[in-house]
């Protein structure tokens, strides 16, 4: 079954025009990659599918429901985001237990005490974070709050924007490793937008490269292992990539 | 390499807790000719702070100690602040991380390399336009007119992090120390900007200190080494040889990096219980 499905989605941010005609389609419990340079439009995408970026055009929808353009409640119960900066997607004033409350509040959904616990365990946060600050952690301990933070309302579809980005390898390792984890464990579809491609060959099925707004080749990962990217574009970051790969 | 261009001996960083004291630099210890040099580490492991102490620019109520740290013959412990500001910029220069907090957001980009190049020595307005001009241009700045009177915000990040070289780089420093300077930037442009600096430390002969957590960028643009954790340097090595890197925080640190023919279900993660007790 499609998880995520969208269809000529046209993304603008005021009169300039940011994505022209994206079409994907993710199947259910698919991890899917969105690639490509600063300023192509990826992580738009994640941001009009999250309801951050309302002027849109053609059509996003989850598991056959499309989503509408304002705050749609039932959307956001079966698509979550996970941010790129732990440092600065939690709120510095909510203890770890408010931040991971919250949403069960919003959506009404009672036995927090247990919920937070239980979801707390699943990233791997020792019980005694829960009444913690966001400045008494480390990133990777905070990127885990970010991730419960979205698993929380157990949704189908997760969107990761270049989850690991801001960390060191060595923990990038650990969120890796659990959100393959996740993924198994809930039967999770990823959408991920990275520019790091190793990351994408560890974690990802299928890969989609954007450039200026458009999406220029959608491949295999295993495509990507061989080297055997079709587009000059693809190749080209592909070669980037590989010549830090020492 | 016949004259070092700096000596560092038994450098320690200290910083009060209201649990006594800590050291984030344990005793490092390192010579640099014109060459270069990387440092890597994770955050914490004083690879910052090493950079940042050979400038003096650790603040109160941080202190900085050594039984040496000399720059082409002068003595750096011993220099006032005002001896310090003849050195920083002029023989020893740093690029920081991030141009979106380093550059000045109210001076554009013409006035604020000009100003670096003033502070140091004396030109005439004619001259000092010129070299800001030629200095936009080898840092790949395809139309410098244009790009001199524009602020920082006008600037892609990219943009953003060559005309901080670019101010780096026109006193004609001697030694540059670069603190993770392509971190904020993607993948493509990363590229293009090592292969900038790269180009002009080459050029001048200067000698580069290259800190950054990223092994594999480290490992292509230098010549040697250091393995920072928890204030100490664990293993010095060529670029080439890091892979047989022998101690097993560089081994832990070289495989949990993904590859792009990545076929582990799992990567390694660092046991931190093999070295912590050392």
């Amino acid at each position: 079954m499609t998880a995520l499905s969208l269809k000529n989605l046209d993304i603008s941010y005021g009169e300039t025009r940011i994505t022209h005609s994206v079409s994907l389609d993710i199947a259910e419990g698919e991890s899917f990659a969105l690639v490509g340079e600063s300023g192509s439009g990826k992580s738009t995408v994640l941001k009009a599918i999250a309801g951050l970026a309302p002027d849109w055009t053609g059509s996003i929808t989850a598991f056959g429901k499309p989503r509408s353009h304002g705050i749609d409640g039932h959307f956001a119960r079966a698509c979550q985001m996970v941010f790129q900066d732990p440092y600065g997607s939690l709120h510095p004033r909510k203890t770890i237990d408010a931040t991971l409350s919250e949403p069960l509040s919003i959506h009404g959904i009672g036995n927090q005490n247990a919920r937070v616990e239980a979801v707390m365990a699943s990233v791997g946060l020792d019980r005694k974070f829960r009444f913690r600050f966001p400045h008494q952690l480390s990133g990777g301990q905070r990127q885990r709050v970010a991730i419960a933070r979205a698993l929380v309302l157990e949704p189908k579809i997760l969107l990761l924007d270049e989850p690991t980005s801001a960390l060191d390898v060595s923990v990038q390792a650990e969120i890796l490793n659990l959100l393959k984890r996740l993924r198994r464990e809930q039967n999770l579809t990823f959408l991920m937008v990275t520019h790091n491609l190793p990351v994408v060959s560890f974690l990802c099925d299928r890969l989609a490269v954007m450039r200026q707004g458009r999406i220029v080749e959608i491949a295999d990962v295993a495509q990507l292992k061989q080297g055997a990217l079709r587009e000059p574009y693809s190749r080209e970051l592909m070669q980037i990539s590989a010549t830090h790969a020492a | 390499m016949s004259t070092p261009l700096l000596e560092i001996e038994n450098l320690r960083v200290t910083f009060p807790t209201p649990r006594g004291e800590i050291d984030v630099v344990r005793g490092v210890s390192f010579t640099l000719g014109r060459e270069r040099l990387g440092i890597v580490g994770e955050s914490g492991s004083g690879k910052s702070m090493t950079g940042r102490s050979i400038l003096k620019l650790i603040r109160a109520p941080g202190r900085v100690s050594a039984d040496r740290l000399s720059f082409d013959g002068i003595d750096l412990r011993n220099r006032s602040e005002r001896q310090m500001r003849a050195i920083r910029g002029a023989r020893i220069s740093m690029v920081m991380q991030d141009p979106k907090f380093s550059l000045n957001p109210v001076m554009t980009i013409g006035e604020q390399i000009a100003e670096a190049l003033l502070t140091h020595k004396r030109l005439s307005r004619r001259e000092v336009g010129q070299r800001v001009l030629a200095m936009l241009e080898s840092v790949r700045i395809a139309d410098p007119e244009r790009v001199a009177n524009l602020y920082p915000h006008e600037v892609s990040g990219g943009m953003g992090q060559r005309v901080m070289i670019a101010m780096m780089l026109i006193p004609e420093p001697d030694l540059l120390i670069a603190d993770e300077p392509t971190s904020a930037l993607d993948v493509s442009v990363q590229a293009q900007v090592l292969d900038i600096i790269d180009e002009l430390v080459k050029r001048k002969g200067m000698g580069l200190i290259f800190i950054s957590h990223d092994l594999n960028l480290v490992s292509s643009y230098c010549d040697r080494i250091l393995v920072m954790n928890t204030g100490q340097v664990v293993e010095e090595c060529r670029a080439g040889e890091l892979q047989n890197a022998t101690h097993p925080y560089t081994r832990g640190l070289v495989a949990s990096i993904p590859r792009l023919n990545e076929t582990r279900d799992e990567l390694p993660v660092l046991d931190r219980s093999a070295w912590a007790s050392k």
